[in-house]
């Protein structure tokens, strides 16, 4: 049908302004629930690599939100130095965005992992058992193959093993470097040396399988089909544990308590 | 009455958009590999395709015909981000798994296409039932390659575990091949097939190499 140009203009102009107040309805009244959901998996996670929630074990939310506030304490830490920090809102800290925005993060020097830009401050979690830290939770990024890999490491109180890993956002390959986010490829990390006697990061995914922990505490079975992928998670771990990472905030974890 | 129900039985199977006319291809590849984001794209493309269907069908009079294309992707992309803000909000693990492929439902040419081809000549109710059904043919190629695709590449269905995977102790070796987008081509070719053997009318002419059509007289263009 023609019109002349003032209706077509007209009409254009209604169509986009009743298009956008729609989609900022949605996105208003929405949010509040997308958030508590991005809250939720956060907190799900952390649970997860730290073995209070089994693998693929449905929890509701009032059962995570209860878990999570009874088991694990979020602490505030300023990267560089490793001092607490705080004046950060712990529940509303995101460290992507941090990540993102120049005034909260830092150029990154060059890295293996492939990390571009450091947040400031991070949130290490406290798994917390009779008044006494009994893991430590720390979260970790890096590049795979394809994508950013984001997870959580977690180490023993006395920072010497891992207690857990986990991967809950990335885009390797599936059947391939996607078999990062399995708990049997996830569980091999179980009890493995993080550290070398100098308290450099040492613990690596190697290519092909990696006996028990007793015998080769510093090495992880690699995937078949996926050394990109293997790589890139060891540059990932090793980055996060260096002094660029949570080195600082380790090391005066360490001095604390009195670990040498 | 019988155009009606035309309208909507006829995308399934006699002109079904994805094994007919071979569109929204891109989707059925990347989000196959579980019948569970399959599904959560297939009720998400429903949602849209009606919604674009009845909207653009209820304002085809007043649209001018010279924006009338920028128009229906105003409406496909207001609805496809409605759509994925709801996801987030009540389906936030598959919407996760989804990621980018839910706001890709814009470029989905079966939406385009119905909003242009069926719902700027046809009343609200007749668009209704095409986008349904022009949906409904979508989501059934997709979960076909999906229910195939998981319980070849990783043994279960909907997350539930039928042949136990060696990986996991039991006696299964995943196939590699069905976890990745390859797989759906395949699949999607066998039903292509299936429905042609079925429906023979469907077979194009023989595409024969250098049997070029006789060049048409185009001297009145000038």
């Amino acid at each position: 049908m023609q019109r002349n140009a003032a209706y077509t203009i007209r009409f254009a102009a209604l169509v986009s302004v009743v298009g956008s107040v729609v989609v900022a309805a949605a996105a208003v009244t929405l949010k509040e629930r997308q958030e508590a959901n991005r809250l939720l998996d956060r907190q799900r996670q952390v649970l997860e690599v730290v073995g209070l929630r089994a693998p693929g074990e449905r929890l509701t939310r009032e059962e995570i939100a209860q878990r999570f506030t009874e088991h694990i304490r979020p602490v505030a830490v300023e990267l560089a130095t490793g001092d607490p920090a705080p004046d950060v809102d712990l529940t509303t800290f995101d460290q992507r965005k941090a990540t993102r925005d120049p005034a909260t993060s830092n150029i990154a020097p060059d890295n293996a992992a492939g990390v571009a830009r450091i947040s400031q401050h991070a949130v290490v979690y406290h798994l917390v058992r009779d008044e006494e830290i009994n893991a430590v939770i720390l979260p970790i990024e890096g590049k795979g193959l394809w994508s950013t890999m984001y997870g959580y490491l977690a180490l023993d109180a006395d920072l010497r093993s891992v207690r857990g890993i986990t991967f809950y956002e990335h885009a390797e390959t599936p059947g391939l470097g996607a078999e990062i986010e399995t708990p049997s490829w996830r569980a091999l990390w179980v009890g493995r040396r993080a550290f070398g006697p100098d308290w450099e990061p040492q613990l690596e995914v190697v290519k092909g399988a990696a006996g028990p922990p007793q015998e080769d505490p510093y090495e992880v079975d690699g995937l078949a089909g996926a050394t990109i992928t293997g790589r890139g998670v060891t540059n990932t771990v090793h980055f996060w544990l260096g002094p660029h990472g949570f080195g600082p905030y380790l090391g005066r974890y360490r001095d604390e308590k009195g670990i040498t | 009455m019988r155009k009606a129900r035309d309208a909507f039985l006829d995308p399934l199977f006699e002109n079904n958009p994805i094994a007919l006319q071979v569109l929204g291809i891109c989707s059925a590849l990347a989000v196959t590999t579980k019948l569970s984001t399959a599904l959560v794209m297939s009720l998400a493309v429903i949602g849209v395709l009606v919604g674009s269907n009845v909207t653009v069908s209820l304002i085809r009079n007043r649209i001018p015909s010279s924006v009338r294309i920028i128009v229906q992707l105003t409406i496909i992309a207001s609805l496809v981000i409605v759509t994925d803000q709801i996801l987030k909000a009540y389906a936030y693990g598959i919407s996760k798994q989804l990621s980018i492929f839910v706001g890709l439902i814009i470029t989905n040419c079966i939406i385009m296409g119905r909003a242009e081809a069926f719902a700027m000549t046809h009343g609200p109710a007749h668009s209704f039932l095409d986008g349904l059904g022009n949906a409904f043919g979508y989501s059934l190629v997709l979960l076909y390659v999906a229910f195939f695709r998981e319980l070849l590449g990783s043994g279960s269905v909907f997350g539930i575990t039928l042949l136990t995977p060696t990986t996991n102790g039991g006696w299964y070796p995943t196939n590699g091949l069905m976890v990745l987008a390859p797989a759906a081509f395949l699949l999607i070719g066998c039903f292509i097939w299936i429905v042609r053997i079925w429906k023979p009318e469907q077979i194009e002419e023989e595409f024969r190499v250098g049997a070029l059509p006789e060049p048409r007289d185009e001297s009145h263009i000038r």
